[in-house]
């Protein structure tokens, strides 16, 4: 449980990383609350030579309230989130999902930007995020640019950014309230399956996580929706390949992620 | 009896626990401390082809770098209990290496050592140690590993059997029983191999002192003395009196610190090779990998009833997982402390057990937490309520029919079994009606009705069961292929003030030695528990003592101190009745002083203890002093009894089964302190609750192994677990003084058939019969798609 020997840069600025991620490339990791990196560097799977701290930047912390949109900033912690009155009362989905995340302890640290340019497979996060349709902020040495929640996740640890980029901000749209409903996996207690569900218009957006290599938006659902109702939620599997590993069969989880939509369907 | 047995006296060893001033090993550090890494197989089965260590040594802090080709290869650790073929030929005994030499046979075996002066330089150091490995086949299941053709974990043997054992009535006997029955319900499975997860990893520090050529060993250990005796007289062969072995405080252990580990070994042989005091701390992945696992049987079960439901025959054939090497107890787990218990709580007149226990390229499994008694529990507890609902009868009433009736071993005689042992004393049926009155069985079974009709599934499930515990008589256990003896020792010292200091052979890995003994000692004396200290652990103070497991500390190490404690009376009565000028008849002793019965004259407890260590008025002939020793072997195990229960909520759409209630009673005979005891049943169902719905060991086909940290692993939580009922009936063991049986594993013994029978009985109406453990959601939901009248779907 002891790291590979490192190098250590507290960055001040967003700027300042951007411009180590430079130097360093594919030596360098970006470290913001620590909860999936430092695991990983302590069991020797991951071991950069250099780290770049992001997390003692204020800029990054906080929630605000911008028109339409709260904007969160990448350093915001899961506990600030899941607590927040602002989240609560326009995107509630997003405080279920963060509130689920991990324990108090984990809660506390980690941070919303860590977890999704970490983009575990079974992330309680992205569901939400897909679902409420959120914009996810990111800067690189040519400034800033706004990824779409659909576009960000890639793949299995993988997304969007590019090699110099570290996420800032993600912006979720007001009128995300809805459902979160997860299905642990028993001994990690990352979502085995996590379904959200968001009304907008006459419609509905369901966010999967857990369920597949890459968190994706149920679109057959969400098209069904409006002739169907809840019995959309048949459709909550169709067209996408199921992990599997010794907690659940592609089976089992297809089966899942439809019973947790028809619950989140029904809990709107 | 005082002022102190049957109450919950606070335990006294809480507050260094709770302020975090518990002095654990790896919180010990020694001047010119260095540590260890090791290097270790990433292959189940593979030869070693070159080892080069030349990198590491070089690399920055390293003292020295080891293999199996240095003089530690030619050590090896004993196994400690010999069981045979059943046609006489002898246990197959491989060496166990202290580092690998030649083959590797399970991941994570020791391959090399790295010494350095910092963990992390060690750490750095081990992976500069190029290792060139032949990958081979390898074979994980127990049963696989019989097949022809299976690859063989020990090449000098002719197949993978370590030994195939057998117990009971004859077998034709018990097959012809069996054909002529009215039913016959059967049931294969697989025990779950569970890992035993200390909260303490094992740790150990050796350190060598040229000046008097004598080790100092610092062990995370269950079991100090025998550590020291196998690691001096089988494994490195040094002389038992220069090795002193030191163990304080020990964070849980579930049967894992009772074991002689190759680490230990090589601490202790290293530390004399670099001349500093050396020192490993198991991390957690080490820890999966490196620490005995438990259970993993692979069980074909019949029952044979008549037709009023009376069990006729009992035959179970078991493959029992060794992994690749015999560790200390493992072949005594599914034999004699596991086939012995196939009686259960029945009348049944034909049992027959056969175990094969053969080798597989897994980590060796050894005794864990019940240690082959859960195994015989859940075994009869699901055969018996399996039998009751194939043939419509109520699962309650089976068991009632099929009782051994109540014996107390002094009016009535112990109950001989089929399978060697006697029962000291029981009572049953009453343990049952206990349980039944806080259930409240019947507005259950009305609850349940319903629920179904709203579409809930609920479940009911019961496990009654007995346990050999208080391990053991030594000719006994001799008898049984027992290496070592099974007595305790309690050693009671008087001080000249009146203090007293407690030195037992049992070592306290939680249980609360510190109090229990002391509570003890505290009443019979007459004194204060304040003035009472309680010594373990080291083996320069207790003279020996065979260790904690197999809930024997109260009923072998508590009754040894009472032999001392009544020796230390009789020979204060002698001194009172001296200083009081009477005859020893005329005193009585009761709240610390020795009176002359029917008068006021009396002599404190305070000034006799006085006299004996200054005893200038004194009886002739008399030896001044007030210190006894005792060695206790006891003339038979005791037997721990229960019913429990639990209820449980099944969702049938996704598996996910919730306990809604569980209630323990035990008879664990006479109880010293009821907060220990309740503390020890929670946390045995607790366990227990693990075993039943989370926990599992799990190696793919090439024996990796695929549950290594808690991402995967699952352990019980605080939400997995419901409020835990406890209540008692009280059968008082008969032939040891205090009257006790133990409890240290009885919740984990019951507690899963209860929950898997409750399983059962809730998806029963579904035409789920049997759910392999643990029952995960995934295995629920695939039982129900399975069962004849199929699930539900979206």
């Amino acid at each position: 449980m002891i790291p590979a020997t490192f190098e250590y840069k507290r960055a001040q600025t967003v700027e300042e990383a951007i411009q180590w991620l430079g130097q360093y490339g594919d030596e360098a990791k970006v470290l913001a609350g620590g909860h999936s990196l430092i695991p990983s560097m302590k069991l020797r799977l991951s071991r950069p030579a250099v780290l770049i701290d992001i997390g003692r930047i204020e800029a990054l912390r906080g929630i605000r309230e911008e028109g339409d949109v709260l904007a969160i900033g990448a350093n915001t912690t899961h506990a600030v989130i899941a607590s927040s009155p602002l989240v609560e009362a326009h995107a509630n989905v997003l405080s279920q999902s963060a509130g689920s995340i991990g324990d108090v302890q984990v809660r506390n640290v980690g941070t919303i930007g860590g977890s999704l340019a970490h983009a575990d497979p079974a992330a309680d996060y992205p569901a939400a995020i897909l679902a409420s349709e959120a914009v996810i902020v990111v800067q690189g040495p040519q400034g800033k640019r706004e990824v779409r929640a659909e576009d960000f996740f890639v793949g299995m640890f993988t997304t969007a950014l590019e090699e110099q980029e570290i996420i800032v901000e993600v912006r979720v749209p007001k009128g995300s309230n809805g459902v979160y409903l997860k299905f642990k996996q028993p001994a990690s207690r990352f979502a085995l399956v996590g379904v959200a569900a968001v009304k907008r218009g006459g419609g509905v957006n369901v966010g999967i996580t857990g369920a597949s290599d890459t968190p994706y938006r149920a679109k057959a659902v969400e098209q069904a929706y409006p002739q169907e109702g809840v019995e959309a939620a048949k459709y909550a599997a169709e067209g996408v390949e199921m992990l599997e590993d010794h907690f659940a069969t592609a089976e089992y989880r297809a089966h899942l992620a439809r019973v947790l939509t028809r619950r989140a369907l029904e809990a709107l | 009896m005082g002022k102190y047995i049957g109450k919950s006296v606070y335990r006294v060893e809480d507050d260094r626990f709770v302020t975090g001033k518990g002095k654990y090993t790896d919180d010990i550090v020694l001047p010119g401390m260095v540590y260890v890494a090791f290097v270790r197989s990433p292959y189940a089965h593979a030869r070693i082809l070159s080892i080069d260590t030349s990198q590491a040594r070089a690399a920055e802090g390293v003292v020295g770098v080891f293999t199996g080709e240095d003089e530690c290869g030619q050590y090896g650790v004993p196994c400690g209990w010999q069981v045979n073929f059943k046609n006489g030929e002898t246990m197959r005994e491989p060496k166990q290496p202290l580092l690998a030499v030649g083959k590797v046979r399970f991941v994570g075996e020791p391959v090399a050592v790295v010494v350095a002066e910092s963990m992390a330089q060690a750490r750095d150091a081990a992976e500069l140690v190029q290792v060139d490995y032949e990958e081979l086949p390898a074979v994980v299941d127990p049963k696989a590993a019989m097949e022809p053709g299976a690859p063989l974990v020990h090449d000098e043997f002719p197949d993978n059997a370590a030994f195939d054992w057998c117990l009971g009535n004859d077998r034709a006997e018990v097959e012809a029983a069996l054909a002529n029955a009215h039913h016959v319900t059967e049931l294969r499975y697989r025990q779950n191999r569970l890992a035993p997860n200390a909260i303490e990893p094992r740790s150990y520090i050796a350190d060598y002192n040229a000046v008097e050529d004598k080790w100092t060993l610092y062990t995370a250990t269950q079991n100090p003395h025998l550590i020291r005796l196998l690691l001096c007289a089988f494994t490195l062969g040094i002389p038992e009196h220069k090795v002193h072995v030191v163990s304080y405080d020990v964070g849980g252990g579930f049967g894992s610190k009772i074991f002689h580990y190759r680490e230990e070994a090589l601490v202790t042989w290293l530390s004399k090779q670099v001349g500093r005091p050396v020192k490993w701390t198991a991390d957690r992945s080490e820890a999966f990998l490196m620490d005995c696992h438990g259970r993993d049987h692979v069980v074909h079960a019949r029952m044979g009833f008549d037709a009023e439901g009376k069990i006729v025959a009992v035959l179970a054939d078991e493959y029992c997982n060794m992994g690749a090497y015999l560790s200390t107890f493992a072949p005594a787990i599914p034999t004699y402390l596991h086939g012995t218990l196939f009686q259960g709580l029945y009348t049944t007149p034909l049992i027959h057990v056969n175990v094969i226990a053969p080798f597989t390229h897994t980590t060796p499994v050894d005794a864990l937490r019940g240690a082959g008694r859960p195994e015989a529990t859940y075994l009869l507890e699901r055969l018996i309520e399996t039998g009751a609902r194939e043939m419509g009868m109520d699962p309650v009433e089976i068991r009632k029919k099929n009782f051994i009736p109540p014996f107390d071993g002094v009016e009535t005689p112990g109950y001989q079994t089929q399978v060697a042992l006697q029962y000291d004393s029981g009572n049953y049926e009453g343990a049952l009606n206990k349980l039944l009155s806080i259930v409240d069985y019947e507005e259950f079974r009305a609850q349940q009705e319903a629920a179904r009709k709203e579409g809930r599934y609920l479940g009911i499930g019961f496990s009654t069961y007995i346990e050999a515990c208080g391990i053991a008589p030594s000719a006994v256990v001799g008898a049984l292929g027992a290496r070592a003896g099974l007595y305790e020792v309690g050693h009671v010292r008087v001080q000249p003030t009146g203090k007293v200091s407690v030195y037992t052979g049992s070592h306290s890995h939680g249980q609360g030695h510190e109090t229990t003994f002391a509570q003890i000692v505290a009443d019979m004396l007459g004194i204060s528990i304040d003035d009472v200290e309680v010594v373990h652990g080291d083996t320069e103070k207790v003279a020996f003592g065979m260790g904690t497991y197999g809930s024997r500390s109260l009923a072998v190490g508590g009754s040894a101190i009472v032999k001392s404690v009544e020796k230390i009376l009789e020979k204060g009565a002698r001194i009172a009745a001296h200083k009081l000028e009477c005859a020893v008849e005329d005193l009585e002793y009761s709240e610390g002083k020795w009176t002359v019965k029917g008068t006021d004259r009396s002599v404190s407890f305070g000034e006799v203890a006085l006299t004996a260590y200054v005893p200038h008025v004194y009886p002739q002939g008399e030896e001044p002093g007030l210190d006894f020793s005792s060695f206790y072997d006891p003339v038979n195990f005791t037997y721990p009894f229960g019913a429990h229960a639990a209820i449980v909520e099944v969702d049938v759409e996704t598996g996910k089964v919730q306990i809604l209630r569980y209630v323990a009673v035990d008879d664990v005979g006479n109880v010293i302190n009821p907060m220990i005891v309740d503390g020890q049943v929670h946390g045995g169902v607790v366990h227990g609750i693990g075993q039943a719905l989370l926990e599992e060991v799990v190696y793919d086909s090439d024996g990796q192994l695929l549950t290594g940290s808690y991402m995967d692993y699952t352990m019980p939580r605080a939400d997995d677990v419901p409020f835990i009922e406890t209540d008692r009936t009280t059968t008082p063991c008969p032939h040891n003084p205090l009257g006790v049986k133990g409890v240290g594993e009885a919740g984990t013994i019951a507690s899963p058939a209860a929950i898997v029978n409750a399983v059962v009985d809730a998806l029963w109406p579904l035409g789920v019969r049997d759910i392999q453990m643990p029952l995960t959601p995934l295995r629920v939901w695939q039982a129900i798609q399975k069962a004849s009248n199929g699930g539900s779907q979206v």
